[in-house]
């Protein structure tokens, strides 16, 4: 088995879920004939109740997780797919991500269930489930897109796996269908999303028209030795990497985040900050890698010009965080801001001693999503049971879950990057990578934002610890959310106090052995 | 492993508490248990030989590459200021009676932070727990604070926040420069002190140690970086103001001595830097202790006298001999011990007078005979009379400071500086003696009637007030630790 099979298993999943949920109910006719024992199927395929439909999906994606990493999964791939699709460390590990972030995302659909019901279903109050068929089984569909992107090292692949996710995510930000916030958001993520893709296309239409390649590998030889103008790569160059940074949320591409994080249903947002965020960070990992290998004619103004973006990301998504009172918009902007460091950690080409800069980003991500999911399975559950999003209704929430409030805080801190915490992991790298990189200016920029971060996640960790004005209501989790809170907390302090681990899966056994104590003097 | 566990306990503690344990004894137990592991370990340190060298070594690697451990390590300087970490937590948490929860944990976290500092070695691990002692400090300031305690908590928050960042640029540098054969390390003791003839230009050099310098000076309230501290004090509860001002704020100055003056020693002596930092230490002793006698309440006071007293301090280190280093760590261990007693007994006050106003007060030693002793205790002590810790400290500061004076050449920068900082005593004297006569002497105020605390109260009060007395007489017991320890830094 190797890891397209996995994705097109998961793929079949998804399929065969979305018919088992179209066949809800139904009864097989006795005068079936021939069909009778497809139609007995079908029937028993019918009765998965739509939360079942969920269950199933979360048993499949862990079944795929636990394939690829225990690498039973690794068995080699036609030859007939090189050039196209890669199964490096770097692939798996995004995979790995891509699994665990549909996994999560589905436990906050499930959490979410009930507002998906209110804003679908005509009658609320008739029905349970309104919905929740499809909103359970397109996830699966992103999942199998970001795990390509995840290998793709060609532009057709990459465009292909893109437009999988971009596509499913049209869905999924507009499926509250009476909600006019929902609505709107699907509409301008639909623009945006069409006019990154065009961006994306054109760009890649000059790449093939310059180059005569469409795998990275032919791209980036044909770069290093090319003769004549820069204009015509550095135009194309500008215009692949304007249609990703859309998806990563880089500045100026970054004007869909707020509204589309607040009106898509929270589930759906969590899966955009975290999910998609992801498989656009390692196809513009690979893009940006094959764009400034050395000697090549972008190297010098790509880095520069990603320098820059990255630098203006961080502060303006910190800065516009500061005045945000809505939960979701600050969650939005402070996205926005960790792209930048994202970017800042690929811009910066120099490294840290064990950690290459796509490894930095590599791991920037993974610590930045337990974080981030833990604040929107809060928010899931805090909406399914009539709270809103706004940072005020959460005040006193300590008081009432003591363990929820340490636990949101914790995640807050984690963004904040304080010590011990994932987040200061991540950003300890690339502020490192940025230093000894002498881009300074960046550096500044990454500094202040981080400044600035610190003021408004404490914001809201002050709101939780105020005193409640009034009777709020306590924010209950189901047995599973509990469990995958408690899982993401531990990740965000087993990252901060032991980055081994991390390093660990992403380079493999020979780099980072736990290594015994040396003492450095006998007393 | 010891010192793995001093720092732990308090966390655990703190963690034990949330869960359910109750608050003041659980704390009090892991203070003492601390101070007592202190002690044994002073003893044993004492034992070794006493050539000054890092004892206790152990550590476990978190990250490979680039290699950071968990490294812990202690010297007669970590051990002094360990000593005098275990104190103020004890006297904090033994005098926090019925209080919500959070206090001890906050207590105790800022506590297990700093321990975490001073004993790591392991630059990674110092400034992550340093970071971790700060967070509930602006927490407790922002939910259980006096005053306007919302802006000030955001006020020190940020400056704080800004003070660690430029503190960590100063740090990456440092990493870079120090780290032997470009291989990036953390590890304190691996580290390599730049020397002339190392091939970076001086610039570069000199800018990274002015960069550690305000960043570490920003937490140390150095002047002008100095504004969040006195109203920080002012508004913070008084088991946070004892940990904060007492132990917590010497990271900055422990930091400079432990990192920055032994891993780039010419730099520390180039003249730009030395003279900006005599004229900032002035300012902490001349400009704060002019604002310090306008204060007309004694939080104010206290806050302001303890950013005015890290002038001296600073004045040891910018000597940078034998004389003024031994001298500036005794008065951070003796400042750290009489700010706490004072925050203590600002509380006490705050808590039956209801006011800190002295134009209010008045005449409270009739009812409060104990308290009054105490705090004139305290107050000599602050002002630095002899046979009073902080006077072996100041004393030896000046005279490290003026050590060097040659006729011929009359007075240097550095020796102006040091006669001008001597009226830093008239200053202190003024404030301090005027509080204390306003508080407990003269007519006694109306309408408010203090009285001595229980006999379990008091002894936090007494340990502290002994400690200054045995110090004060017996400087050779901190001092034979202190030396052997700096000089071998300084050998480096």
């Amino acid at each position: 088995m190797n890891t397209l099979t996995l994705e097109l298993g998961l793929g079949v999943l998804g399929l065969l879920l979305l018919v088992a949920e179209s066949f809800r109910g139904f009864k097989c006719p006795k005068d079936a004939g021939p069909l009778l024992p497809l139609c007995k199927l079908l029937e028993v395929a019918g009765r998965i109740s739509k939360k079942g439909i969920a269950y199933v999906a979360i048993l499949g994606l862990f079944v795929a997780l636990i394939l690829l990493v225990t690498g039973l999964c690794k068995c080699p791939l036609p030859d007939s797919l090189a050039g196209f699709y890669a199964v490096d460390r770097l692939a798996l590990f995004y995979k790995g991500l891509a699994l665990i972030s549909t996994l999560v995302v589905l436990i906050l659909s499930l959490e979410y269930a009930p507002v998906v019901n209110q804003f679908v279903s005509a009658k609320p109050e008739q029905t349970k489930d309104a919905g929740l068929g499809e909103f359970f089984c397109l996830p699966l569909f992103v999942c199998v897109g970001m795990m390509v992107m995840a290998s793709a090292i060609d532009i057709i692949t990459i465009f292909v796996a893109l437009e999988l996710v971009t596509v499913s995510f049209y869905t999924l930000v507009a499926f509250l269908r009476r909600n006019a916030l929902s609505l709107e958001a699907g509409v301008k993520y639909l623009i945006l999303g069409a006019l990154s893709t065009g961006l994306l296309v054109y760009g890649i239409a000059w790449l093939y028209g310059l180059t005569g390649e469409t795998t990275l590998v032919g791209i980036s030889a044909k770069l290093q030795s090319w003769e004549g103008s820069v204009a015509g790569p550095l135009f194309a160059g500008a215009l692949v990497l304007a249609g990703l940074g859309f998806k990563v949320a880089a500045v100026p591409f970054q004007i869909w985040v707020p509204d589309v994080y607040q009106g898509a249903p929270t589930p759906v947002t969590a899966f955009l900050s975290v999910g998609s965020k992801a498989a656009g960070v390692v196809v513009f990992t690979r893009v940006f890698e094959s764009f400034v290998a050395p000697n090549s004619v972008l190297q010098a103004p790509i880095i520069q010009f990603i320098l820059i973006l990255a630098g203006l990301t961080i502060v303006v998504g910190n800065f516009a965080a500061v005045a945000q009172t809505n939960f979701k918009r600050l969650l939005a902007y402070s996205s926005i801001a960790h792209a930048g460091f994202i970017l800042l950690a690929l811009a910066s080409r120099h490294g840290v001693v064990g950690f290459s800069p796509s490894e930095i980003a590599a791991f920037y991500l993974a610590t930045y999503l337990p974080m981030t999911f833990i604040c929107f399975l809060v928010m899931s559950a805090a909406r399914a049971q009539g709270l809103s999003d706004d940072i005020v209704s959460y005040t006193g929430l300590a008081r009432r879950c003591p363990v929820l409030a340490a636990i949101l805080m914790l995640a807050l801190a984690a963004l904040a990057g304080l010590p011990f915490t994932a987040g200061f992991m991540g950003k300890m790298l690339v502020i490192y990578s940025a230093a000894y990189d002498g881009s300074y200016l960046a550096l500044a920029m990454a500094v202040v934002g981080a400044v600035t971060g610190f003021y408004y996640y404490f914001k809201v960790i002050l709101v939780l610890y105020a005193k409640p004005e009034g009777d709020t209501p306590a924010i209950k989790l189901n047995r599973l959310s509990r469990v995958t809170m408690g899982v993401l907390a531990l990740a965000i302090i087993v990252i901060g106090v032991y980055p081994n681990a991390v390093q660990y899966v992403l380079k493999g056994k020979d780099k980072a052995a736990i290594t015994a104590v040396t003492p450095h003097a006998q007393h | 492993m010891i010192l793995h566990f001093i720092i732990l306990l308090p966390l655990l503690a703190a963690l034990a508490i949330w869960l359910g344990a109750p608050g003041r004894i659980t704390s009090v137990i892991a203070a003492g248990v601390n101070l007592l592991l202190t002690l044994g370990l002073l003893v044993q340190y004492q034992g070794l030989g006493n050539n000054g060298e890092m004892a206790f070594i152990n550590g476990f690697t978190v990250l490979s590459e680039p290699h950071i451990q968990f490294a812990v390590g202690a010297d007669g300087i970590s051990l002094v200021l360990t000593l005098l970490t275990t104190l103020v937590t004890l006297a904090a948490l033994w005098s926090t009676v019925g209080k919500d929860r959070i206090y001890y944990i906050a207590s105790l976290l800022i506590s297990g932070g700093a321990l975490g500092a001073f004993l790591c070695t392991d630059l990674f691990f110092i400034y992550a727990f340093h970071e971790l002692a700060l967070i509930p400090t602006f927490l407790m300031i922002a939910l259980y604070g006096y005053g306007e305690r919302r802006a000030i908590a955001w006020k020190i928050t940020i400056y704080l926040g800004a003070g660690s960042l430029i503190l960590l640029a100063g740090l990456s540098g440092l990493v870079w420069l120090c780290s032997p054969d470009h291989k990036i390390t953390f590890d304190l003791l691996a580290l390599e002190p730049v020397k002339a003839g190392s091939g970076y230009p001086t610039w570069w050099v000199e800018a990274t140690y002015f960069t550690l310098l305000i960043g570490f000076g920003t937490l140390v309230s150095l002047f002008p970086f100095h504004s969040w501290a006195a109203p920080a004090y002012a508004a913070a509860p008084t088991p946070v103001a004892m940990l904060h001002a007492g132990v917590l704020k010497k990271f900055g100055l422990y930091g400079l001595i432990r990192i920055a003056m032994p891993l780039l020693p010419e730099a520390a002596q180039a003249q730009w830097i030395q003279h900006a930092l005599l004229y900032m230490l002035l300012g902490n002793i001349l400009v704060m202790g002019l604002v310090t006698i306008q204060q007309r309440r004694l939080d104010g006071l206290l806050g302001n006298s303890s950013v005015m007293h890290m002038g001296y301090v600073f004045l040891g280190l910018a000597a940078g001999n034998s004389l003024g280093m031994n001298g500036a760590l005794l008065l951070m261990f003796a400042h750290g011990i009489s700010i706490a007693l004072l925050f203590l007994l600002c509380g006490k006050l705050r808590n039956q007078a209801g006011t800190l106003e002295f134009d209010k007060l008045g005449g409270l030693a009739g009812n409060a005979p104990f308290l009054g002793l105490v705090f004139g205790i305290a107050t000599f002590a602050s002002i630095g009379l002899p046979g009073l810790a902080n006077f072996a400290g100041e004393v030896l500061v000046f005279l490290g400071a003026f050590k060097d004076f040659d006729v011929k050449t009359g007075f240097t920068f550095l020796q102006i500086a040091t006669i001008l900082s001597l009226w830093g005593v008239v200053i202190s004297a003024v404030y301090m003696l005027r509080a204390y006569r306003k508080i407990f002497f003269g007519k006694a105020a109306s309408g408010i009637f203090v009285s001595d605390p229980s006999i379990s109260q008091r002894i936090p009060l007494i340990v502290l007030a002994a400690v200054l007395l045995v110090v004060g007489c017996q400087p050779g017991l901190l001092l034979s630790l202190l030396e052997s320890s700096l000089n071998l830094l300084a050998g480096k």
